[in-house]
């Protein structure tokens, strides 16, 4: 492992044991997170993005669910780790933010409780000192008078308060790791503009990475300094994130963003359209996953899978024809 | 699209207000949630009104009580200059073919045990329109028209995605021949490579069919890519008013500043100044005295606390209110 990674995953593949037979949800994923920086994770419903993030604190039922190849974190594999040490990980090495606050806050206990359970579990802080840290620690989430605050059960709070309190409980012990699990989907435009910036600042006091997982390549754009790309279980495509808006190469990934409405495209213009829609994960097809879809596809594509292929240091791309498409798009780019 | 003077709106709102008496600690006390507050606007044929607005600003109730899905507790509709609040429910009923409605979640409005067949025949069973066969063939048609074929008419909603479904809902919204449909969020439950096709097809129709909409989302880029005008609600309140490339380009309610500024920009490279609110909505339950926005304005007076702005019309369609622009 690449000593300035901070987290490395390596070939991870997911599969659960559902009623209709042995489902893979992510199959064949590698790629890394460096300290300091934000890796965006993109993709519809379904891509698999969600249960990455979740691999990696294996919080999966383990009855349910075979894992394959390796999380390596300082040196450990995360997927082999013993429940025992994974408990001293999660939530105070690596903590994780979801998307709906109102379902992952307890709703019997205060705010306070809730941080100082933390605290005294990971820091072995005594109860007053955890008390002031829970009071500290909201105060960084922008949340007002938290002195106040911190006695407050989460029905109390109105939904972007909730989001940062969900924030401060995930960095209370100081992660090396933060997973964000669409952190402001459920908010609305103002809220997330708060939130977004509060974990950026948060980000540049800590220097801790920050796992960004979103169906919004807006945010991405805001947030991001790397992305990877996922569809229906695999990485398709992975860059830094201007080459992403400006070089993009696989054609989902381009078709996505040109199907986005933008704040300053041509109205009057039809949007581009992604023909259909994702496959179900129980009919995989075989060959290239997206190739039903593509308007490149060739017969090449429906019979033999490509594999993530290395296009320069920082980019890597999951397609047959990216060669081939980069340079049709080039020319008509060109004529417009 | 310009709107043409002379042509009377097919929709007509005006003071609309929708008030909710919410639970309350008092026997004695009645605490009353105002989720729509004098709220008026048109809707031109073939034209698409937007309403955008974060959650609990009360676009959803303004779409639900035009269509009077929610009885008013004040104000007037017009449709085609006939007020549909003064009706009886009988002879508004003959009325409510011409208006239809959209719904959000693809999933909670089809029924799961009904074919998809006889989801979309029912209203026109209810309206008593056409023999079985002739339903049947309008059915097939409508099918075909959102980019379905005739193997579909017997299926059930779990057999379809949920932008397939929406595209149900969209068919069943068009089988009375409506004039007018109201959208409520009709993309937000969708993915993006989704919702590009919901709108295309929603334009799409718009155009063969020359309906009107009313289109209430809560992403900008979404309804600034469909409507030709643009209401800003907060709290209740339509607090901006103008044509969509205007507001855009020049938005002059302090709110709908910071909402556009707030909007994140799939470009990397462009870095702009936001306006970033101060805390969050007030609750319904106890709207602020005065300009209702006061409370997160960057550019609260004493008089925003205390006076209650009217709407100002600052350039022809262009409509603002705020103390800003009302000298």
């Amino acid at each position: 492992m690449n000593s300035d990674y901070l987290l490395q995953i390596d070939k991870l593949r997911v599969s659960f044991w559902t009623e209709k037979g042995r489902l893979t949800a992510v199959e064949d994923a590698s790629f890394y997170i460096k300290q300091g920086e934000t890796l965006g994770v993109v993709g519809e419903s379904g891509c698999g993005k969600s249960v990455t993030a979740e691999s990696i604190l294996k919080l999966h039922d383990d009855q349910l669910t075979d894992y394959e190849g390796t999380i390596s974190y300082h040196n450990q594999n995360l997927l082999t780790e013993s429940e025992k040490s994974l408990r001293k990980i999660r939530g105070n090495e690596i903590s994780m933010i979801f998307q709906d606050p109102m379902s992952s806050l307890n709703p019997v206990y205060t705010i306070g409780d809730q941080i100082v359970e933390s605290l005294r579990l990971h820091k072995k802080m005594s109860k007053k000192d955890a008390y002031q840290k829970a009071i500290e620690v909201l105060r960084l989430t922008g949340i007002p008078s938290p002195e106040q605050r911190v006695h407050d059960y989460p029905h109390q709070l109105s939904g972007g308060m909730r989001q940062r309190v969900m924030i401060a409980l995930a960095i209370c012990c100081e992660p090396t790791l933060l997973i964000a699990d669409e952190p402001t989907t459920a908010l609305d435009v103002t809220i997330q503009a708060q939130i977004l910036d509060v974990m950026k600042d948060l980000q540049k006091k800590t220097s801790m990475g920050i796992m960004m997982i979103t169906h919004d390549l807006a945010v991405v754009a805001e947030t991001c300094d790397r992305v990877v790309v996922m569809y229906l279980g695999q990485v398709i495509e992975e860059t830094d994130v201007k080459d992403l808006f400006n070089q993009p190469l696989h054609p989902y990934t381009i078709g996505l963003l040109k199907s986005m409405p933008n704040m300053d495209s041509d109205r009057t213009k039809e949007l581009h359209e992604i023909n259909g829609s994702v496959p179900s994960l129980h009919q995989v097809p075989q060959g290239c996953r997206f190739a039903g879809r593509c308007e490149f596809a060739t017969e090449k594509c429906r019979n033999e899978a490509p594999i993530l292929e290395e296009v320069t240091d920082s980019h890597k791309v999951r397609c047959w024809h990216y060669q081939e498409i980069s340079l049709k798009r080039g020319a008509s780019n060109g004529d417009s | 699209m310009a709107i043409p003077k002379e042509k009377e709106p097919i929709i007509k709102v005006k003071n609309l207000k929708k008030s909710f008496t919410a639970a309350s600690s008092s026997f004695f006390k009645k605490n009353v949630v105002r989720a729509v507050n004098d709220v008026s606007f048109e809707i031109y044929e073939g034209e698409t009104f937007g309403i955008v607005g974060e959650s609990g600003c009360g676009k959803s109730t303004t779409g639900r009580t035009i269509l009077r899905l929610t009885e008013p507790s004040g104000g007037e509709v017009f449709y085609h200059n006939q007020n549909i609040f003064d009706m009886k429910e009988k002879q508004f009923r003959t009325i409510r073919q011409d208006l239809q409605m959209i719904f959000q979640d693809p999933y909670a409005s089809l029924d799961p045990k009904k074919r998809i067949g006889y989801s979309l025949e029912e209203s026109m069973i209810i309206q008593k329109i056409g023999t079985k066969a002739e339903r049947k063939e309008r059915v097939l048609d409508l099918l075909e028209q959102v980019g379905f074929s005739k193997e579909h008419y017997d299926k059930f909603p779990h057999e379809f995605s949920g932008g397939q479904r929406q595209r149900i809902g969209i068919a069943r919204a068009l089988v009375l021949n409506p004039k007018f449909i109201v959208c409520d969020e009709p993309v937000s439950a969708l993915d993006v490579s989704i919702q590009s096709q919901i709108l295309n097809l929603l334009r799409k129709l718009q155009n063969d069919l020359k309906l009107s909409y009313l289109f209430i989302g809560h992403d900008l880029s979404v309804v600034r890519y469909i409507a030709d005008r643009i209401g800003v609600m907060y709290l209740g309140e339509m607090v901006e008013k103008a044509p969509t490339d205007e507001l855009f380009k020049n938005p002059l309610h302090p709110y709908t500043q910071s909402l556009l500024s707030a909007v994140p920009i799939p470009d990397p490279e462009s870095r702009r100044e936001r306006i970033i609110l101060k805390g969050d909505v007030p609750s319904p339950l106890s709207v602020p005295s005065g300009c209702v926005f006061h409370t997160r304005c960057p550019y609260a007076t004493e008089r925003c606390r205390l006076e209650k702005p009217v709407k100002v019309q600052v350039d022809g369609n262009h409509e603002v209110q705020c103390h800003l622009y009302d000298e």
